[in-house]
């Protein structure tokens, strides 16, 4: 019974999404949007279960004094700091806490974005660090990816506007369009079947491992 | 009857004609999925009963056959393993497929007695994964040994969450990480961070822009469809490899309607008799709905 239920409960769930997808009329159309309210509810009390994981993990860290405790004490600090500046702002703007002005925003605009963007610039140097091991020509298969990338790249950024680099311009415009996009398909095709096989393997109770 | 304006002026009665929408119980414009459903759903079928009792051969997916190797690996250098199911949702079908992956891998790491790390994006993910490998520790014998502290929440901040893994990465130095799972812009920066702590590496992701970065930083990468046929390829299990069989017999089907669709393409260019017509024909009926 612990099983059936919850795998009759995915058959059933299953269904109703695929007919809801065929049948316009009430109350079919509604299914999805009832089911997307449900797991927006679910996901509201699973945030609050993930934040007690979250501050349960440091806090014991704290207590024990673990290596790097201090790091603990200052995510703790933050998330306290930031939830009362929340709360202020939501209490000065009638609930729109991230409004233009507010404490909320002036941290996310000036503590939140500048942290994201710090770590997303990181990833120009990741890229030249990976483009160096992948393209470094040991192998054939390595040798013809450097010479596609250095075409494309040049293709796409002409040094000097003459005709060998608007060549190169329109080669690398059919690299893409044509070979690259070809083998991108096949993969997108591989990626539905997969998803379609394994979405029936679910519905179908086949497959059980995410409901141990 | 002819409609008249505030000021008396009556217009003339035109011949357009009055109607009421209502809704249809059956969406016309959808027929050419519902019949590719019906196709692809049949060939599954056929395959997953002809596949019952049957040894059905798969080809050897490298990145899978090294899961034993990585967690091996970890355990030899007395090092925890660490899995990220990325930053997808639990509606993600490449999210499930993830966490179906993180079972066989949670079972490795309970025989093997090695601690097994999971930072999440998503609590839903959190829960179902703590839910997930505690299962698999108390089948692979060591109920005991399942810390479920070490399945935890990070933040649903893209980039908060790579520099928290990434963090992770440098001060537990894990012998072996599986990436597995939705990644965007962050899969570089983490797969880069695995790399450089020497961790053998085990990637899968079903978002065809980030899996060059996987395959230049990762020692294996699992390419879309392998992803979702994981979880059928390490249990062996006969009825879902008959699945897999399914899904080759359609990807099949769609290589044949491709080369039709080709040479009805060319014919029809080259203005050949009614060639022209009936590849609009048949390209229309993909594409309408």
């Amino acid at each position: 019974m612990k099983r059936q239920i919850p795998l009759l409960l995915t058959f059933l769930t299953g269904v109703a999404i695929i007919i809801s997808f065929f049948i316009p009329h009430k109350p079919f159309n509604q299914v999805q949007d009832t089911l997307l309210d449900w797991f927006i509810i679910i996901s509201g009390f699973a945030l609050l279960l993930g934040i007690y994981s979250l501050l349960r993990k440091h806090i014991i860290h704290i207590q024990k004094k673990d290596a790097g405790w201090g790091y603990s004490l200052i995510l703790n600090s933050f998330f306290v700091g930031v939830f009362i500046v929340g709360i202020i702002s939501a209490v000065q703007f009638k609930g729109m806490s991230l409004t233009p002005g507010s404490s909320l925003y002036y941290v996310y605009d000036y503590m939140v974005i500048p942290l994201s963007a710090t770590m997303f610039s990181l990833l120009a140097f990741f890229i030249a660090s990976a483009a160096y091991r992948a393209f470094r020509a040991r192998k054939l298969n390595a040798t013809l990816l450097l010479i596609a990338a250095v075409v494309v790249m040049l293709g796409r950024v002409p040094i000097v506007d003459n005709a060998f680099f608007k060549f190169l311009g329109q080669f690398s415009d059919w690299f893409m369009l044509i070979p690259q996009m070809a083998a991108k398909r096949g993969i997108l095709i591989g990626i539905a079947l997969g998803s379609f096989a394994m979405s029936l393997r679910i519905i179908l109770g086949i497959e059980r491992t995410y409901l141990q | 009857m002819k409609a008249q304006t505030k000021e008396k002026i009556e217009s003339e009665a035109s011949n357009v004609a009055t109607a009421k929408s209502f809704s249809q119980w059956f969406h016309k414009g959808r027929i050419n999925i519902l019949v590719l459903i019906i196709l692809f759903g049949s060939f599954f079928f056929i395959y997953v009963r002809m596949a019952k009792g049957k040894k059905l051969f798969i080809r050897k997916i490298a990145g899978l056959d090294a899961v034993e190797e990585a967690v091996g690996r970890s355990t030899e250098m007395g090092k925890p393993v660490l899995y990220c199911p990325g930053i997808g949702y639990l509606s993600d079908i490449a999210t499930i497929a993830s966490l179906t992956i993180l079972g066989k891998v949670a079972k490795k790491t309970a025989e093997y007695e090695t601690r097994i790390i999971m930072p999440n994006y998503d609590p839903l993910v959190m829960s179902a994964a703590q839910e997930i490998v505690k299962q698999s520790y108390t089948e692979g014998g060591r109920p005991d040994s399942f810390n479920e502290k070490d399945i935890f929440y990070l933040t649903q901040d893209q980039f908060g969450f790579a520099a928290g893994v990434d963090g992770i990465i440098m001060r537990e130095k894990p012998g072996a990480i599986f990436f597995q799972g939705v990644f965007f812009a962050e899969s570089l920066i983490l797969a880069e961070t695995g790399h450089s702590v020497g961790a053998i590496q085990i990637a899968g992701t079903d978002r065809v822009t980030q899996l060059p970065f996987f395959i230049a930083s990762c020692d294996y990468t699992l390419i879309g469809e392998e992803m979702f046929a994981a979880s059928s390829y390490l249990s062996r299990d006969p009825i879902m490899m008959g699945s897999i069989k399914g899904e080759d017999a359609s990807k099949l089907t769609i290589v044949i309607l491709i080369i039709v669709g080709a040479i009805l393409g060319i014919l029809g260019g080259l203005n050949i008799g009614p060639f022209g017509n009936w590849f609009y024909n048949f390209t229309n009926w993909f594409t309408r709905g």
